[in-house]
């Protein structure tokens, strides 16, 4: 609350400074007030964090040591890789299933248009410690039914701590209201029923017509699917914890206790990052549409 | 024929990798086992022991949080996304909240955590300053109790908000603003019969999902609290790890099931009022 209220005070104290002008134009002071008092909200924390990575508090001054040492710090390395690569794994997937059922859905089978669209959004309401409490029952099988017989291999390659592939399969249900929804977005904006049945016409198969006519279209909802899940991926923590495997957030949260630094630092670095690289996403993405339109 | 073929993997992965494991746990949940023998049976005990006791109040704890911090998230992050959308002229701004709340929204509550840790943690920056600087101290804020993890939880709910409903807001035509300006109608009454009406779907969605989402919540709560906190997520989290005690295990499965039903009547409550609103609309 401090922070609300520290908000409420600063921003209480501009207010008078706003011209106030009779009649309608009077309306829009109150939003300054709640950029303001949400603008300290959001940028306090991050600000805060950011002094505290890089103020000595023991010689005073300003220091980067925390941040030159996040690449060398113990275990770092591995679980930031591990999330990196299940990340792209879980993109892949995740767009190898839902791209053809998306594109299949608007121009073969609109009556299934429900069933997927309701699929897809239980995701987003259902509680993911209570999928993977379900994930864990279904795992648990391997010892104790299918024990020596090729399913349980197969269930205990899943669970492989290098490269957990149960992470991606469960990833992929956790991206799909994102992914359908972006892609739902593009096929609507695109007149894909045309465009589709004009490929056809003209001899393309329909592996052909995916790949030469309908991604091009999606590309930018596939981008925006693509980077929605990989943030998404990376920053999971419930599941990769419940289960026991280190990825990066679960690295987080375990050398906190020890390095409460290091442990701001990479949170800040990452959101940071992230941030930047939607922006730049976005930003490339109007290019191209004024391009485009002009 | 081949069409519906290709429908397959889809419906084929949701069972699999979701109908399946919620399925399992809900059956799961009414199973015990015996602490002598290691017999499995069919039983409601773990059912009832949810319904006692700590786990009622972690049950109570979670609903009251995400209660409080859907209606105040909705209310804050709504007021937010007008006030992005009325600078029309200033679409950088609008773009670096869309984009910022795209992150903050989607990327998971770990780094937010630690960010507030640094804030207003014990030993964080803001905490030195109000109690050694200006010897103000918090107040009795602490970042560590229930209060405190609403103020977390609302830095990714406010965005969450923005982003499910600035579609919404952008929507609302600025010719139906200038009817009603020009029949007279007052601010108030434009918002009263035009915009609010028209709006209060999908806020209410947006309210429900931000519910949603509160409720699930556990690794901002794990990396701020451990589990000290009476909330369900950390309890169905103790329950997994504990080895010691046998049955726990199917503990966790009963909270978990008792997490999905309570989502469950939320969104037939949802279902309900947005039929009730949409015949009224029309």
């Amino acid at each position: 609350m401090t922070a609300l209220a520290e908000g409420i005070a600063g921003a209480g104290s501009l207010a008078p400074e706003t011209p106030v002008r009779r009649g309608r134009r009077r309306t829009g002071a109150w939003r300054y007030v709640v950029l303001g008092v949400l603008g300290l909200y959001f940028l306090l924390p991050i600000a805060a964090s950011v002094w505290f990575t890089v103020h000595d508090r023991k010689n005073g001054g300003i220091t980067l040591g925390t941040y030159a040492a996040i690449p060398g710090a113990e275990g770092f390395a591995d679980a930031f890789t591990r999330s990196l690569v299940l990340a792209a794994l879980t993109v892949v997937l995740a767009l190898l299933l839902m791209v053809p059922t998306v594109v299949l859905v608007t121009l073969r089978l609109p009556r299934l248009r429900t069933a997927v669209e309701l699929l897809t959004l239980m995701p987003l309401v259902l509680p993911p410690i209570a999928l993977v409490v379900g994930v864990r029952s279904v795992l648990s099988w391997a010892p104790d039914y299918f024990l020596n017989t090729p399913l349980a291999t197969a269930f205990f390659a899943l669970q492989e701590p290098t490269l957990p592939w149960i992470l991606v399969l469960i990833y992929v249900v956790l991206a799909l209201p994102f992914v359908y929804r972006a892609l739902d977005a593009g096929v609507r904006g695109a007149d894909l029923r045309t465009l589709t049945e004009a490929a056809r016409n003209l001899g393309a198969s329909w592996p052909r017509v995916l790949v030469s006519v309908v991604l091009p279209v999606l590309r930018t909802s596939v981008l925006n699917a693509a980077f929605l899940t990989f943030a998404l991926v990376l920053g999971e923590f419930t599941i990769a914890s419940i289960l026991g495997f280190e990825t990066f957030p679960t690295w987080i949260v375990r050398i906190s206790g020890s390095e409460p630094k290091l442990s701001v630092a990479v949170s800040v670095l990452s959101l940071l990052v992230t941030w930047a690289l939607l922006l730049l996403i976005s930003a490339l993405d109007r290019r191209r549409g004024t391009k485009e339109s002009s | 024929m081949l069409t519906l073929l290709g429908a397959l993997p889809f419906f084929l992965y949701v069972t699999v990798f979701l109908l399946l494991p919620i399925g399992v746990m809900a059956v799961e949940a009414f199973r015990a086992t015996d602490p002598v023998t290691f017999q499995e049976s069919w039983s409601t005990g773990s059912i009832r022991a949810i319904t006692e006791g700590p786990y009622r109040r972690a049950y109570l704890g979670s609903l009251q949080l995400s209660v409080i911090t859907a209606v105040l998230g909705g209310i804050l992050g709504l007021a937010l996304a007008v006030a992005i959308l009325r600078t029309r002229r200033n679409l950088l701004l609008r773009r670096l909240v869309l984009t910022a709340s795209g992150v903050l929204a989607n990327f998971g509550g770990v780094p937010l955590a630690f960010a507030f840790i640094a804030a207003i943690g014990t030993s964080g920056v803001i905490t030195a300053l109000l109690t050694d600087t200006l010897g103000l101290g918090l107040g009795g804020f602490s970042l560590y109790s229930m209060t405190g993890l609403a103020v977390v939880y609302l830095y990714f709910l406010i965005p969450l908000m923005v982003l499910t409903i600035t579609p919404a807001l952008e929507a609302l035509r600025p010719q139906w603003r200038e009817a009603a300006d020009n029949l007279g109608a007052s601010g108030w009454q434009y918002w009263r019969y035009v915009g609010g009406p028209v709006l209060a779907p999908p806020v209410i969605g947006a309210t429900m999902l931000l519910f949603a989402s509160s409720f699930a919540a556990y690794a901002t709560a794990k990396a701020l609290v451990g589990s000290s906190l009476p909330l369900v997520t950390l309890q169905i989290a103790d329950a997994l790890s504990s080895n010691v005690v046998v049955g726990s295990e199917n503990l966790g499965k009963a909270l978990a099931l008792g997490m999905v039903v309570l989502i469950g009547i939320v969104m037939a409550f949802y279902a309900w009022v947005q039929r009730r609103t949409q015949r009224w609309l029309s």
